[in-house]
């Protein structure tokens, strides 16, 4: 089979299908999602819980009831997918290889592709935790899959390694099923899950959440028997003398989340060695002419709520592609003290106001994000309180853009409360001098 | 009571005390804070979400929620009517599953559409 489409959409998750219906909105009519699972959702479909939508709906609602609203939105608008169909290849000229028991190979030639495969979590071998190899070692998504969608308890004694939000939602979905979940290691001083999450998910069922503590040895030959945990010093190196053997039947790894980018890397898509995903400008556009990304193939997002907004920039983009709009400049993005990561991280046009999205590289507190050019400050924004869990965005205005260098550089950094004095004049010649 | 608030991502840390005159709250930087606290610690209010065996559906299994918070203590007895049920496809979303679960009040609701399975 053969067949030509305007915009494919690689992935049925929460960011393909939100950039399907806004490319749809767009006026652009011919689009092809193509999604390997059997139904349209992605990983909502598992999230059975509350807490999606808050954001974009003002309601907490759960992981299906916020797919729904987008697969009757898909089908609204009679927007095409393929489901159980496994894209193999997607080549820089835009030609997509694709499997399906049904039609056999498919090629598709698309004018612009949306790169929505989403990502996957990080598994025992992405950490190394030596030992044994039983049965019993799970990450936790897959036991979300087992225990919502096909109704199997992986285990009665469970170890949880990671304080994630996946990880503190399965210590209570275990609990609620009757297994026993011992504890909740971490390996840092803190949670990046939320605050909501640790107190009902864990303290509601007092189930203790062990800081500074990881797991360094799986026992058991067939199944798991039981796991070593050690205290670690602050460079997250376990401390000798500090290990205490733990019984446990399951051992639950919610170890964070990296981006799916086998496929964009098979198409010369250029990845940011921070994010595992593919360095963007602000319209989402990749490396590699019309292909476009979002969601949390691009980067792992705190809400889905932020997912389907960005697949709504990227269907901008994809529109503004398709008409021909061309980029007018190439403002690099670089990162200061204090920040992980941007996104986007090059803007490509001034038309309009970008919203800059970053992330900290660790907990501060009394302070200011700046964005500086050269030795002008750009922007200020105090923050009281910026972690690493909690992705942040501050909007750059296209007034302030079009004064710069189409090829200038733009650096975000943390500073300090104190370090302020000294930046006043300087920011008064700045607001007068734009 | 030490509690860190959950109503927005600053996580004040709040404590609640009771003496003659009532409760009284400390730690809290808003009204909301404030709010969250004492009802967190007179009567806490949870939404349970899991899912039920549905039979002759496109799915094994059909997600299902409490149309509003229950009390947290009821949880246990709520999870336990619904452990052993079985329901028939199909289902959509926002059909009642069960009325009143637990005495709540509250109605166990469906959060997915189950079809017949082909």
């Amino acid at each position: 089979m053969r067949v030509q489409v305007d915009v494919a959409i690689i992935g049925g998750g929460p960011a393909g299908l939100a950039a399907a219906i806004a490319c749809h909105d767009q006026g652009i009519q011919d689009i092809l999602i193509l999604e390997r699972d059997r139904h349209l959702g992605g990983i909502l479909q598992q999230c059975i819980h509350t807490g999606f939508g808050l954001h974009r709906f003002g309601e907490e609602l759960t992981g299906p009831e916020y797919a729904h609203i987008f697969i009757d939105g898909v089908k609204d608008r009679n927007i095409s997918y393929l489901l159980d169909t496994m894209v193999i290849e997607i080549r820089k000229d835009k030609i997509i290889y694709a499997l399906n028991s049904e039609k056999g190979l498919i090629e598709i030639e698309a004018k612009a592709i949306i790169l929505a495969m989403g990502c996957r979590e990080r598994t025992r071998g992405a950490i190394q935790i030596p030992g044994d190899r039983p049965a019993g070692v799970y990450t936790a998504g897959m036991a979300q899959l087992l225990v919502n969608m096909e109704g199997y308890l992986p285990g009665k004694e469970i170890v949880i390694l990671g304080s994630g939000d996946i990880g503190l939602i399965m210590a209570r979905r275990l609990t609620w099923e009757g297994a026993n979940v011992k504890m909740v290691c971490e390996i840092m001083p803190y949670s990046s899950g939320l605050a909501r999450n640790i107190r009902q998910c864990l303290d509601d069922y007092d189930i203790p959440l062990l800081f500074n503590h990881t797991v360094v040895k799986v026992h058991g030959s067939k199944r798991l028997e039981g796991v070593t945990i050690a205290e670690v010093d602050s460079n997250r190196v376990p401390i000798p003398g500090s290990e205490r053997y733990i019984e446990c039947d399951t051992l639950l790894l919610s170890v964070g989340l990296l981006p799916e980018n086998e496929l964009s890397e098979g198409a010369n898509v250029l990845l940011d060695e921070i994010t595992g995903g593919p360095i963007v400008d602000e319209y989402r556009h990749t490396s590699v002419d019309g292909i476009f990304a979002c969601g949390n193939v691009l980067h792992v997002h705190d809400l889905v709520d932020y997912v389907s907004e960005e697949a709504e920039i990227a269907a901008r983009g994809v529109a503004r592609y398709l008409k021909g709009d061309k980029s007018d400049s190439r403002i690099s993005i670089s990162h200061g003290a204090g920040i992980q990561y941007t996104v986007p991280h090059i803007i490509s046009s001034r038309d309009e106001d970008v919203e800059l999205f970053f992330r900290a590289n660790g907990i501060y507190n009394d302070g200011m994000i700046q964005l500086t050019y050269g030795k002008d400050i750009l922007y200020t924004k105090r923050y009281n309180h910026i972690v690493p869990g909690k992705m942040e965005r501050i909007r750059i205005k296209k007034d302030i853009l079009r004064q710069l260098d189409m090829e200038g550089n733009i650096r975000i950094s943390w500073r300090q409360r104190e370090d302020e004095l000294s930046d006043e004049a300087h920011m008064y010649s700045l607001s007068t001098g734009m | 009571m030490k509690l860190i608030c959950t109503v927005c991502p600053q996580g004040c840390e709040i404590t609640v005390k009771k003496n003659d005159e009532g409760w009284h709250v400390e730690g809290n930087r808003c009204k909301r804070g404030r709010e969250f606290a004492l009802q967190e610690t007179i009567s806490p209010m949870r939404v349970l979400t899991t899912s039920v065996w549905i039979e002759g559906g496109d799915h094994k299994l059909v997600s299902v929620k409490t149309d509003r918070p229950i009390p947290k203590e009821k949880i246990g007895e709520a999870i336990g009517e619904l452990c052993d049920i079985t329901i028939n496809a199909p289902v959509g979303r926002g059909d009642i599953i069960i009325k009143n679960i637990a005495d709540t009040d509250a109605n166990i609701i469906a959060t997915r559409d189950v079809r017949l399975s082909s």
